[in-house]
């Protein structure tokens, strides 16, 4: 290489070039001990008073502060634009914060490697985002790749996600994206997210282009695959049936703020506000709830309006069934005058409720 | 017929030569059309705002008559093989700029902002996702561009430059219409087969997954 008759500024060049790879090659290597170290077993993300205005000033999120708990489905729901795909991005840095900080494990993200944080965080986008011009297992790889795991270890890890999906690695792995059906596509998005083995796992919305029964069989799947793997995942979505039956935890947002946190059953039985209990939808509480748990309010076409009782005593219509009959159950009532506020709504008794329990029989039914 | 071919043979020096300097300029400007519009049109497709006046300055330069072009470069270059390529490279630029911008802007987003999501640098989604992903329109500017060239050195003469337009301006001044077609119909040749080889490698630079 270094032969006398080579020009001087050939011998610079070629030493100059060897120094450089030996450079990079060991920058390299510092890279991958980082994002071990930085893998706790925990995966816990706070945001701490978290506000994003976006350029052209609208704000998407308004001082959030919320704990996502660690080992968890936790679903991210509201109308759209509420912001919870903003907050969500947040998490791997695909946007960034105005003012506030984000935790992982009590430690800031914001001076992260955006690219290293990425690679520690799996994601999984709204419609497909596989890469059409890759094969399944060069798609599935990827993250495994950039980490620099070796061929085998990656060659491994892919079969044994591809089966952990139900989708044969020997029939699969060489095909391309566009040759597979949306479900198959979508579950080798969830397979592509968990490659690079992340404790965090990001999912936008990853099921809504899919057709209801797909739809439905990859949510009982992610909901079988999260009882394996115990990954911390947060999943945004605006359906509130998806969002009830999947989650472990869930998130309810309103424009830019955060409404009620709790799990699916704290949601339905104890919606924290008018919101909420819209949000949820009157149908979907219902059939969470019994009869006795409904409120006056709902009852209101078994009202009267002329009072043939003697006793009344006034009750505000937000009162449950079972503490309605509780009250018409002692000995100085036999009518109730059920107000809205102030406003006087119309008069209920025994037969009433009676009646409106035999209507409502399925309600009853559902939760027996 | 008998005619053409005798002027074939007759010729065949000068029509060896001028073929040669017309396979030469145009691969010459085209190579450099490339190596120009090729990462201006990538730099230009992560600077969006300035794809607009880039794409339009290389557009009114497409809009010049080619005969014109040469005639207003020559008070600047003067004669000569450079005369001609500058001419040929502005006539380069356009398609291939045109289809690298297009090319990379409609990679679908979401597909980059996966690979983003996902913890790749902007090189690598520029290198394992967009490229590949618009290769083919890339592919297709560059075969409009080589058509477009090969036809337009014909002019090259008219700057001293040679090419297969001598031939046929030589055969134009003297009435010579076997020299005419001797020069016009090589050109023609060269169009078309230019246009079949790229064809094919614009098929084989499609990914194997998007032929699906």
């Amino acid at each position: 290489m270094y032969d006398n008759n080579q020009p001087i500024l050939t011998k610079l060049f070629l030493r100059k070039y060897l120094i450089l790879r030996i450079y990079f090659y060991k920058t390299g290597m510092s890279n991958k001990i980082d994002i071990r170290s930085y893998k706790g077993v925990d995966a816990v993300i706070r945001f701490d008073r978290v506000t994003k205005q976006f350029v052209d000033g609208t704000k998407a999120l308004k001082n959030v502060s919320v704990t996502i708990p660690t080992g968890k489905l936790t679903v991210i729901i509201g109308p759209s634009g509420c912001g919870k795909t903003t907050l969500m991005k947040m998490i791997n840095r695909l946007e960034d914060s105005t003012s506030g900080d984000i935790l992982i494990d009590e430690k800031s993200i914001r001076n992260r490697d955006e690219v290293e944080l990425r690679r520690s965080i799996g994601y999984v986008i709204q419609r497909i985002g596989l890469f059409p011009h890759m094969t399944i297992a060069k798609n599935v790889a990827l993250v495994p790749t950039l980490l620099g795991w070796t061929a085998e270890k990656t060659h491994h890890r892919v079969n044994e996600l591809m089966n952990m999906v139900g989708l044969d690695p020997d029939i699969y792995i060489n095909r391309f994206p566009l040759e597979l059906s949306g479900g198959q596509q979508q579950r080798v998005g969830v397979v592509r997210a968990l490659a690079g083995d992340p404790n965090i796992v990001l999912m936008d919305e990853p099921f809504s282009a899919l057709d209801p029964i797909s739809r439905e069989q990859l949510q009982e799947e992610l909901k079988n695959l999260q009882l394996q793997i115990h990954k911390t995942i947060v999943f945004v979505t605006h359906d509130m049936d998806e969002a009830l039956k999947i989650a472990d935890h869930m998130i309810v947002m309103r424009a830019g703020g955060i409404e009620q946190t709790g799990s699916p059953n704290e949601i339905i039985h104890k919606p924290a506000n008018d919101f909420v209990r819209q949000f949820i939808g009157l149908d979907r509480i219902n059939r969470q709830r019994s009869f006795g748990q409904r409120e006056l309010s709902e009852l209101s076409a078994y009202f009267f309006q002329a009072n043939t009782g003697q006793q009344i005593v006034s009750v505000k219509d937000s009162v449950d069934v079972s503490a309605a009959i509780e009250l018409l159950g002692q000995p100085n009532t036999d009518v109730l005058a059920v107000y809205h506020d102030e406003e006087f709504i119309g008069y209920v008794n025994q037969s009433g409720l009676l009646k409106a329990a035999l209507a409502m029989g399925e309600g009853v039914s559902a939760n027996d | 017929m008998t005619d053409f071919l005798d002027t074939l043979q007759s010729r065949s020096d000068l029509i060896q030569q001028a073929f040669f300097e017309h396979i030469y300029l145009s691969f010459v400007a085209l190579a450099i059309g490339v190596v120009i519009s090729l990462p201006l049109g990538i730099l230009i497709a992560r600077y969006r705002k300035f794809a607009e006046p880039v794409i339009g300055i290389t557009a009114v330069f497409q809009t010049i008559p080619s005969l014109a072009l040469f005639g207003f470069l020559v008070p600047l270059m003067g004669i000569g093989s450079n005369t001609a390529l500058i001419a040929l490279i502005i006539y380069a630029l356009l398609p291939i700029l045109r289809n690298t911008y297009t090319g990379i802007t409609s990679v679908d987003s979401s597909i980059i902002e996966a690979g983003r999501g996902m913890g790749m640098t902007k090189t690598q989604v520029l290198k394992q996702i967009e490229f590949p992903l618009a290769l083919p329109f890339i592919m297709a500017g560059i075969r409009t561009a080589t058509v477009l060239t090969v036809g337009i050195a014909t002019l090259a003469t008219f700057v001293g430059a040679g090419g297969l337009g001598d031939v046929i301006y030589r055969g134009l001044q003297s009435y010579n219409n076997s020299l005419v077609l001797a020069g016009a119909l090589p050109v023609a040749l060269l169009a078309i087969a230019f246009d079949l080889i790229l064809k094919f490698v614009e098929k084989k630079a499609t990914p194997k997954g998007m032929k699906i």
